[in-house]
């Protein structure tokens, strides 16, 4: 018969690292069908009615946030959202027993934001749900990764051969560890471009390209994904001023009009008006900004369902 | 395993005929019909029928669909894993309209309780009805009928019934397929 069953090849989603390419393609078949579910006059299903999801971020987060939960809710999944800003974490309470209160309240998957690299794999093997990493510290944030492939393949097609520019605070960034990773196992050639201070020193040895200078990575890529200066990791100065920062690695219309040919704009959100990105290339038609956030509910139902169906 | 043909040839194409004769009894000229083929293989019947239909009917404007199910089934968790979702297609209304629901085979009902959800998500219809090539009698598990029937056969649930059609499978038949 032709209803074929076809898995993931983990339990849980923590990172990019974890998937191979065959499921990273399973998740795009799927979010195809659900991009449609989106588009109609009702857009819901109920698959997941009898499944609890908590929603655990113990760090701010707007769209990823959102974007779960419209995900969950169109799934037709219960939820339970949990910031750790006015919750019994300020007491003091660990991580595990948070986490283990939270699941003797039967909630069958955890999707959590954490400020510390590996949170989620640590939570994985101590307490029995299925986790979803929406974000730790600078690690990962693999759902963002796939989203913006997921664009990238929505916009030419293919993933397969684009070459890629990510350009910004690299050093922070767990999109762009995400990235790159999601973006080589699909066959894109990758380069990051930003101040020496905000690049990782060893980042070659995965692969990239490495390049310093913004016109010469705007040169050569066809998709320009724009980095937020993450301000608030920061606790040195990593260059002098926002301002000079803007000059140097900001991308405005006037730079983005000089190059021979019409590349793809894309941001992860939340924008920096005027230092990364001006305002008029965020809103040109080149930006492909808001078609990510669209397609984040899509590849995050995606990302559930398959996750959900194999847990029995 | 044991396969018997329970339906190839001229025969099939009769009974596909009868069926398009026996809708069109009903639907004069389908002008509030419309036609959804089940995912997923039930869209090759609903192709069969609604080109059929154009034959006899050269004026008629027949509306037809595909509707995917697997967001709707009742065995998700239930299974080893996830099933992979088919497309939907329905550029048209079905708000008012009557809907044919089209599958190949009518076994345990299932597949129908989830059609009628997965299709009220477009709106709702004045009436729906339900026409399978083949309907394996005794065997339902939720009280559903079909409304139209190809041809109808007594199985036992160790037996399967395939439809195979010429431009997925090279060739058009219904066999039963029994284990030794």
């Amino acid at each position: 018969m032709s209803e074929t069953v076809q898995k993931l090849s983990t339990r849980h989603l923590l990172g990019i690292k974890d998937l191979t390419t065959r499921d990273i393609e399973l998740i795009f078949e799927t979010a195809d069908t659900f991009k449609d579910v989106l588009n109609r006059p009702i857009k819901k299903v109920p698959s997941l009615r009898d499944i609890t999801i908590a929603n655990i971020f113990f760090e701010n987060s707007t769209r990823t946030r959102l974007s779960f939960e419209l995900a969950q809710k169109r799934l037709s999944a219960d939820i339970v959202n949990f910031a750790a800003s006015s919750s019994s974490v300020s007491k003091g309470e660990t991580l595990i027993d948070t986490v283990n209160n939270i699941l003797a309240m039967k909630v069958d998957m955890i999707v959590m934001r954490h400020p510390y690299p590996g949170a989620g794999v640590f939570l994985s093997r101590h307490v029995n749900a299925q986790i979803v990493n929406a974000g730790d510290g600078a690690h990962e944030h693999p759902t963002q990764a796939l989203l913006d492939a997921f664009s990238i393949r929505e916009k030419y097609g293919d993933v397969a051969g684009k070459k890629v520019a990510i350009i910004g605070d690299i050093l922070h960034s767990r999109v762009a560890l995400s990235n790159i990773l999601c973006l080589q196992k699909l066959g894109a050639e990758v380069m990051v471009c930003g101040p020496t201070t905000l690049i990782p020193k060893h980042i070659g040895s995965l692969g990239v390209k490495v390049e310093h200078d913004l016109l010469t990575a705007l040169n050569w890529c066809d998709v320009a994904n724009m980095l937020r200066i993450q301000l608030e990791r920061q606790d040195i100065k990593y260059f002098p001023s926002l301002r000079e920062y803007s000059m140097l690695y900001g991308l405005n219309k006037r730079i983005l009009d000089s190059l021979d040919k019409e590349i793809t704009v894309m941001h992860p959100g939340p924008i920096n008006r005027g230092v990364e990105i001006t305002s008029d290339v965020a809103d040109s038609k080149q930006s492909i900004i808001l078609d990510q956030v669209e397609n984040g509910v899509a590849i995050r139902m995606a990302v559930l369902y398959l996750l959900a169906g194999q847990a029995s | 395993m044991q396969s018997l043909t329970l339906l190839d040839g001229q025969k099939f194409q009769i009974t596909i005929q009868r069926l398009c004769r026996q809708l069109i009894e009903n639907h004069d000229n389908f002008s509030n019909s419309v036609i959804l083929g089940i995912q997923p293989r039930g869209i090759y019947l609903s192709q069969r029928i609604s080109e059929e239909l154009k034959k006899i009917l050269p004026d008629a404007n027949i509306l037809s669909g595909i509707l995917d199910i697997t967001f709707y089934r009742d065995d998700f968790r239930r299974k080893e894993g996830p099933l992979v979702p088919s497309s939907t297609e329905i550029d048209f209304i079905i708000e008012g309209k009557k809907v044919i629901l089209i599958d190949d085979v009518l076994w345990t009902g299932r597949t129908i309780r989830s059609a009628l959800d997965a299709m009220l998500a477009f709106g709702r219809p004045e009436k729906v009805e339900m026409l399978v090539l083949v309907d394996r009698r005794f065997s339902r598990q939720i009280p559903v009928e079909a409304d139209y029937i190809g041809i109808e056969v007594d199985t036992i649930s160790s037996q399967r019934v395939v439809v195979t059609w010429a431009e997925a499978d090279q060739k058009d038949q219904v066999i039963l397929l029994s284990e030794d």
